[in-house]
């Protein structure tokens, strides 16, 4: 008899879960995408969801590749209603998403963060260029002769660039899944790169094998993976002065009896020089919405209307406290109307 | 002669050797043990200076207003005006009139910074209870930014951290203080509401209710299979190549990473059976496949330990072999069978990474009422916590670690006292 119930109650269980399971439709609005953009949507959702008494939206931090393959997987309430990406659709993704039914696809540019190379404030801020940045981090530097490669010989900031300390080169940065070790090697790296002229020839030339030598990040214990997690590196610059770390804008704001950031062609990072783009390390925040779920998923168009509010996104507004850097004043103004209106994309955009 | 006394010295003299031996491995073992207390010491002491201080959070004393007019509201059963009510006027209204004589749109921003922007919320939560109080006024204690917290407690421990302040700010604290007007209270909120990305109104809540939930589901279903599966394997499998086959296979799971049931878990749950992403069900199912292994390896231990004695007399007595085993071998077996999956349930509740692939790593505020409800769980919160920009979220981290640990440290309290309860010798 007792047997008989247990046996009853575990296929019961079993039953009930797949049949919930199979059939449910989805009030409440699913968003993956970029771990730089997650601290934003998540207070734009939170506030949404308690101003408007509705279900809070559900946000994951998948990284903005790993984002960008969910929401292109196809359409339907399996499937995200919207990601976040620290960079913009690539052209190969936008042509997974058509492939699966995505067709009409929104995006949406919300804002600037920066990244910042940044030390302990015991001791003096550096005065960095891309170029000092590229000598110091890559694998392999121009040698002597023109056209020749080099392991990267250098040790100290010193031998880098005469004016710098000489103090051992040491610097921690996020893994190479992360969108900001990305951005870091595409803005500040390729950035000082292409100031050598023979590899900023190189790349018409031969792309890949440009990227390669800008991207490429010297292996030997220099340049140290601290994880994803930016306040274990802010925790580690702390404890060793003669360090820096790589990391987002909102953490250097929040920090800032901790740590400085460095200068980079002589422009400090802060709101205002990221704002009017003159630090050059800085990188656009997107996200992206499948039309067809407006109307089927229930809150979408009142979660873009918080997101593209003044209040949200504007210069005073409430992501802007949370370190977000927004647009200026006429493209957010066009950006808030498209979203308003679901504008998609026309795949006529230039993806790289 | 010579020889014995020979044996007697060699003897005596290798006597005091073995003695020092044994008394240098008895410090070996004591170095040890006490190396390990000092760094479970030190761990706990680092989680407790840390997090002490998110149970207490600090409040501010307001004059409120329930002003139809300035909320935008006359009717508190309309969902539309509800919705669009202006709450957070109410404190900002009153901190004008604690300090009338700011003025200008930069200053009046960072006075309406001291309260925590959820304010208007809760003020509204509190009027929709008790709606006479519309058009009333009252003096009410209301939760503080996040910043203004963690600058306030700095100052009371002589450190003051004022970098995410203005000076005006710093000043109006003070004038707070020396009213009275500010102070630390307990922290309901870290136990009675769910994630939030403003840290003075986060707590666990939803965390600690998805874990319950994932739990319950792991429990259901790891505990029959597994014990089903030791009863099978002990009893009634034949011994051939194909049990030690079996055997070695969870053996081997046993020792699998977790992540990889995770990928397994995102495989077949959610791609292929299309169970929806992030809901307990699915976070139930994934760790049901990790526990599984542990509870079939002690359940089985546990079955073995049962002298064949009591077999043997049951057999005799004309019992049959399912009667055996269900009568006799099962009640003696039991003990041990929870105490494993005691053990099984407070590792699966300090799991996080193969709830990574499921999407349970997620931001979630709405608390889980149910098993299709998107939820996290613990381990998860504590994770998303430490990795976020906010000062104030250290602490919260630690509480939240804090509270974890406890739970775990009264489960297997309990697996040792449920085995010495019930623990039986032959």
């Amino acid at each position: 008899m007792t047997q008989r119930t247990i046996i009853t109650a575990i296929l019961f269980t079993v039953a009930s879960i797949t049949a919930t399971s199979s059939a449910m439709a989805r009030d409440s609005i699913e968003v993956v995408g970029s771990s730089t953009v997650y601290p934003f949507s998540t207070v734009v959702a939170e506030r949404y969801g308690r101003a408007s008494g509705k279900p809070t939206p559900k946000i994951e931090s998948t990284g903005s590749g790993g984002g960008m393959k969910l929401f292109c997987s196809g359409v339907g309430t399996n499937y995200p209603d919207i990601t976040n990406s620290s960079r913009r659709m690539k052209a190969s993704e936008y042509k997974l998403c058509q492939s699966n039914g995505v067709k009409e696809i929104i995006e949406v540019q919300i804002g600037y963060d920066g990244i910042v190379i940044a030390n302990s404030i015991k001791v003096a801020p550096m005065k960095l260029t891309r170029k000092d940045i590229f000598l110091a981090l890559a694998a392999q530097v121009p040698g002597e002769k023109e056209g020749e490669l080099v392991d990267n010989p250098y040790s100290t900031w010193k031998q880098v660039n005469a004016s710098l300390p000489n103090t051992a080169i040491e610097v921690l940065g996020p893994p190479p899944t992360s969108g900001t070790r990305d951005a870091f090697a595409e803005l500040a790296m390729e950035g000082g790169c292409k100031k050598i002229a023979w590899i900023a020839a190189l790349k018409k030339k031969d792309k890949s094998a440009y990227k390669a030598i800008c991207h490429t990040v010297r292996e030997d214990g220099r340049y140290i993976e601290a994880g994803e997690n930016d306040n274990l590196i802010v925790q580690k610059l702390e404890a060793n002065p003669a360090a820096l770390g790589v990391f987002g804008f909102s953490f250097l704001d929040q920090n800032a009896d901790k740590v400085q950031g460095s200068q980079i062609e002589s422009v400090e990072p802060t709101f205002e020089s990221i704002a009017d783009k003159s630090y050059p390390v800085s990188r656009p925040l997107f996200f992206y919405v499948k039309k067809a779920h407006v109307g089927v998923v229930p809150g979408i168009q009142g979660f873009l209307n918080e997101f593209a509010s003044e209040k949200a996104w504007g210069e005073e507004g409430y992501l802007a406290e949370k370190g977000m850097i927004p647009l200026p004043d006429a493209e957010r103004k066009v950006m808030a109307a498209n979203t308003r209106n679901l504008v998609p994309m026309t795949g006529k955009e230039a993806l790289k | 002669m010579s020889k014995s006394v020979d044996n007697l010295e060699k003897i005596r003299k290798s006597l005091s050797r073995r003695n020092r031996a044994e008394k240098r491995f008895r410090f070996y073992g004591v170095t040890a043990v006490l190396i390990g207390l000092a760094a479970v010491m030190l761990l706990f002491t680092d989680i407790v200076s840390k997090g002490h201080g998110a149970f207490r959070i600090a409040y501010l004393q307001l004059d409120i207003t329930y002003d139809q007019d300035l909320i935008g509201i006359d009717n508190l059963t309309d969902p539309q005006q509800l919705a669009l009510g202006n709450w957070q006027a109410m404190p900002k209204v009153s901190l004008r009139n604690q300090f009338p004589d700011v003025s200008g749109r930069k200053d009046k921003r960072s006075l309406y910074g001291l309260v925590s922007n959820g304010a208007g919320f809760d003020l509204k939560d509190r009027l929709l209870e008790n709606p006479l109080l519309l058009g009333d006024s009252e003096t009410l204690w209301v939760l503080a930014d996040d910043d203004i917290d963690t600058y306030y407690k700095s100052w009371l421990d002589g450190e003051p951290y004022d970098a995410r302040l203005t000076a005006k700010q710093v000043a109006w604290i003070h004038e707070l203080h020396d009213q009275g007007k500010i102070r630390l209270q307990f922290n309901s909120n870290l136990f009675t509401r769910g994630d939030s990305r403003e840290p003075e109104q986060a707590g666990i809540r939803g965390a600690v209710m998805g874990s319950l939930l994932t739990l319950i589901l792991t429990l259901l279903l790891s505990f029959p299979i597994g014990v089903s599966a030791a009863i099978y394997l002990e009893e009634f499998a034949p011994k051939n190549a194909w049990t030690d086959f079996i055997e070695v296979n969870i053996n081997n799971l046993a020792a699998v990473p977790s992540i990889i049931f995770g990928l397994l878990g995102l495989a077949i749950f959610i791609n292929f059976f299309h169970v929806p992403r992030s809901v307990p069900i699915v976070g139930g199912l994934v760790l049901t496949l990790m526990t599984l292994p542990t509870i079939i390896i002690t359940s089985r231990a546990a079955i073995k330990s049962v002298p064949p004695s009591i077999r043997e007399a049951a057999l005799g007595m004309g019992a049959s072999k399912y009667q055996m085993v269900l009568h006799h071998v099962l009640p003696l077996a039991l003990p041990g069978m929870l105490t494993g999956a005691i053990i099984g349930m407070a590792q699966a509740l300090g799991e996080s990474a193969p709830l990574l692939m499921i999407g349970m790593v997620a931001f979630i505020v709405d608390i889980p009422g149910g098993f299709s409800d998107p939820a996290t769980v613990l381990p998860v919160q504590i994770f998303l916590w430490a990795d976020s920009p906010e000062r104030a979220f250290i602490e919260k981290t630690s509480a939240a670690i804090m509270v974890l640990l406890s739970f775990l440290i009264i489960m297997n309290t309990s697996a040792v006292w449920l085995r010495k309860r019930l623990e039986r010798r032959w």
